[in-house]
């Protein structure tokens, strides 16, 4: 749990430079065997059907406000978001939905999800939007820890949920 | 939700060292800022230095500094050292006793139980003390007006 100042500032340092050499952009048909390939990595389960299908709803470069963003390092891709305005669910006005995000496990810690979390607010900014959100497991600490560094905070929205039988 | 008087002192602490870990305070300048005894304090600190997360300083002006990485460390490591768990049942009764109240009873604290833990494991000392300077511009008077 120690860690020195200086490995601190180092650390710091190379989360600059690092984010420095991402670009953001839409995803291409291209990206998609990456994108599946960090999916797997982190969850443990290749989804091909699934990402196909989310790429032809999502990969459409903003689109109906709807987008799928991928980092890019170099010529390598190294994670990606999924976000979409919805309008008026449960009465609530226009917000930007992020409902999938991941930066591969060897990138992390060098600022690529705020990178794409910045990338996707200006966009919803652009659409009007003033108002992000997301949802996740309460076991996900990591994730939740994450959205939480971007200054995300519980809403006014509570999700619930029920057994069918 | 109330933390104990402990539970505070030790959030006080770790987020004064947090916020520069490259400074050693001594526990008196955090104990006469929050009007504690250092006593008090030290019992905290000790228990603090204990698991990591601070590191005492010996010397002339030594005391204590931050330890831990901010970025990793969050609420419910600090938390958990001074706070018993919550019950898994509040029932007055004997398990074997339990009604169909005190389970549904048990199901909803269970349930605020679970929402709490998970926003304190979710929240880091560095995401705190964002949170706190965003508090601190929230508090500032408005910048006065120029004309001209």
């Amino acid at each position: 749990m120690t860690a020195s100042p200086a490995a601190a500032r180092k650390r710091a340092r190379a989360r600059r430079e690092t984010t420095d050499a991402v670009n953001v952009r839409p995803v291409k048909r291209g990206d998609l065997p990456e994108v599946i390939a960090i999916d797997a990595t982190v969850t443990g389960l290749e989804k091909q059907a699934y990402w196909r299908s989310v790429y032809r709803r999502y990969g459409v470069g903003g689109k109906d406000q709807r987008h799928f963003l991928v980092a890019v390092m170099g010529e390598r891709i190294v994670g990606f978001l999924i976000g979409e305005v919805r309008d008026w669910e449960f009465g609530s006005p226009p917000c930007g939905w992020v409902f999938a995000i991941d930066v591969h496990p060897d990138a992390r810690q060098a600022g690529i999800g705020s990178r794409l979390i910045q990338s996707i607010s200006a966009l919803f900014r652009r659409a009007g939007v003033r108002k992000l959100r997301t949802m996740l497991a309460s076991d996900n600490t990591l994730i939740l820890s994450f959205f939480r560094s971007q200054g995300m905070m519980a809403g006014s929205l509570i999700p619930l949920e029920m057994d069918l039988e | 939700m109330k933390l104990q008087k402990n539970t505070m002192l030790a959030l006080y602490s770790v987020l004064e060292f947090a916020a520069d870990p490259t400074r050693h305070m001594a526990a008196s300048v955090i104990a006469d800022k929050y009007g504690v005894s250092q006593h008090h304090l030290a019992k905290v600190l000790s228990e603090l230095a204990r698991a990591g997360i601070v590191e005492s300083v010996r010397g002339v002006g030594g005391g204590y500094r931050f330890a831990a990485n901010a970025r990793r460390l969050t609420l419910m490591d600090v938390v958990s050292l001074f706070e018993e768990p919550m019950p898994t049942s509040t029932s007055v009764a004997s398990p074997a006793d339990t009604t169909p109240v005190d389970r549904a009873l048990d199901a909803v604290l269970s349930e605020i139980e679970q929402i709490a833990q998970a926003t304190f494991r979710s929240i880091t000392m560095a995401t705190m003390l964002r949170l706190v300077d965003k508090q601190a511009a929230g508090a500032r008077p408005p910048a006065p007006v120029t004309s001209g």
